[in-house]
């Protein structure tokens, strides 16, 4: 069943970076690719719980600050060390200017 | 005098320290924009690819003198050069290139990485991992496998990794067990099991090329392979343990805040150059995810909220070696470096 959860304005995030929200306690990454396209991922670091939002996008790839752990954020995909758990993804959408995502 | 602390990965010191949250803990950061802090962390091939070439470059030239001038003694000079940059300057590509930010196209980090590894005798995968570590557990006694300034010091050792004595002979014995196809309790602390075949299959290839060298020494009945593969290790290895003991030596264990733990020191270009600007070296623990080539920037945005920078190398040595030769009786002794007052949200001081 689809939860669709307001996480904030479009406008907000810059093309190719992320955001964080926080909601219900638990942390989410927000990305706005080159394209225009928006997605969400869990928020932190399946390597060592660090906050994504705070590293660097670079095409569909965000790195993570403390070690450099990448993943593909339109699958959640690890690519290489120190990365062994893939990033959970969630759908995301754009209505009204406004970041949706379905939370599940 | 206090209990000797354990400073392996197995030991109570480790266990303590997960026990304490001292083990993957939250760290201090110096508050940067984020608008600032993308443009410091954007990558770029250009300076690493400069940078690389005239290593390279100035390698093969240095050598090619040396073999010229070989067996007299004017090749000596060419020798000592060459032998830096093979070395040492081999301790700075590791680790940036380890990072995967020395160069924005990632073929170019992973080739260096692996040459770099090669010449100074580092598994490329043991090493990756326990880099790793270090940056999650700076300094975190029994948990950061790369602490140089174990209390009480050795000092008599640390002077003999001027010149690899230690280093070489243990990288080269590490390197026959991973070639076995064994692996230490350290570093299976911090190496997955699933990382370990890479492990023995780049351990099995160094080996032969090892004996490669030593056979050709034996066949041409001449050290010069050895002094171009392998003992630049030990005779080029003074500039990267010169610098590389500025970086935490006899500042304060088991804290959270790199302000405590590091230290920026200003160097001349030439060693800037050698060393990849890892002198700015408590802002790279802040912020990894910034280049070698951002990193003088990086210093400029946050240096208001961090102890002064030590002045030149001879400073941090005067600061740091006193410390260490009181440690040898009392190891609690440290430097406590003077954190600057913090800033309110309206750029004045607090209390």
């Amino acid at each position: 069943m689809s939860t669709w959860t307001d996480m904030g304005a479009a406008g907000d995030i810059e093309q190719e970076d992320v955001v964080g929200v926080e909601i219900g306690g638990r942390a989410y990454a927000i990305y706005r690719s080159l394209d225009d396209v928006y997605y969400a991922t869990d928020g932190l670091c399946t390597h060592q719980q660090v906050r994504l939002c705070e590293g660097l996008v670079m095409g569909h790839i965000i790195e993570c600050p403390k070690h450099n752990g990448r993943f593909d954020y339109t699958t959640g995909e690890g690519r290489g060390v120190p990365i062994r758990e893939n990033l959970r993804t969630y759908p995301a959408k754009v209505v009204d200017g406004r970041v949706l995502v379905d939370l599940g | 005098m206090s209990q000797p602390r354990d400073y392996s990965m197995t030991g109570d010191d480790g266990r303590a320290a997960v026990a304490r949250g001292l083990a993957d803990a939250q760290w201090y950061q110096t508050p940067v924009a984020r608008k600032r802090l993308k443009e410091l962390m954007q990558r770029s091939d250009g300076p690493a690819i400069r940078d690389t070439v005239l290593w390279l470059g100035l390698m093969v030239a240095f050598a090619t003198a040396a073999i010229a001038l070989w067996p007299s003694w004017w090749c000596v000079p060419f020798f000592a050069a060459y032998g830096v940059l093979y070395g040492s300057a081999s301790d700075s590509r590791w680790h940036e290139a380890g990072h995967g930010t020395a160069f924005k196209t990632r073929w170019m980090n992973t080739a260096v990485y692996q040459i770099a590894c090669f010449m100074i005798v580092r598994n490329p995968t043991t090493w990756r991992w326990s880099h790793t570590r270090h940056h999650s557990d700076t300094i975190i006694v029994g948990r950061d496998p790369e602490i140089v300034g174990m209390r009480p010091p050795k000092l008599g050792s640390i002077a003999l990794y001027f010149f690899g004595v230690f280093d070489l002979p243990r990288g080269l014995r590490t390197m026959v067990r991973h070639a076995l196809g064994r692996i230490s309790a350290d570093e299976a602390s911090y190496t997955p099991e699933s990382e370990h075949r890479k492990v023995f299959r780049d351990a099995r290839i160094w080996t032969v090329l090892y004996i490669a060298i030593v056979a050709a020494c034996v066949v041409r009945d001449s050290w010069l392979p050895a002094l171009l593969v392998g003992l630049p290790r030990m005779y080029g290895a003074w500039h990267h343990v010169l610098t590389g003991l500025t970086q935490h030596c006899g500042l304060d264990e088991d804290v959270t805040d790199h302000r405590l733990n590091s230290r920026t020191v200003y160097m001349n270009p030439v060693s800037r150059f050698i060393y990849w600007n890892m002198n700015y070296h408590l802002e790279h623990h802040m912020y990894p995810l910034v280049p070698f080539h951002h990193l003088r920037e990086l210093h400029d945005e946050i240096k208001h909220d961090l102890p002064p920078a030590i002045p030149s190398i001879a400073a941090a040595y005067r600061q740091f070696v006193p410390v260490m030769f009181a440690q040898r009786t009392d190891p609690s002794v440290c430097i406590h470096p003077q954190l600057p007052a913090p800033r309110l949200a309206d750029g004045t001081l607090g209390a």
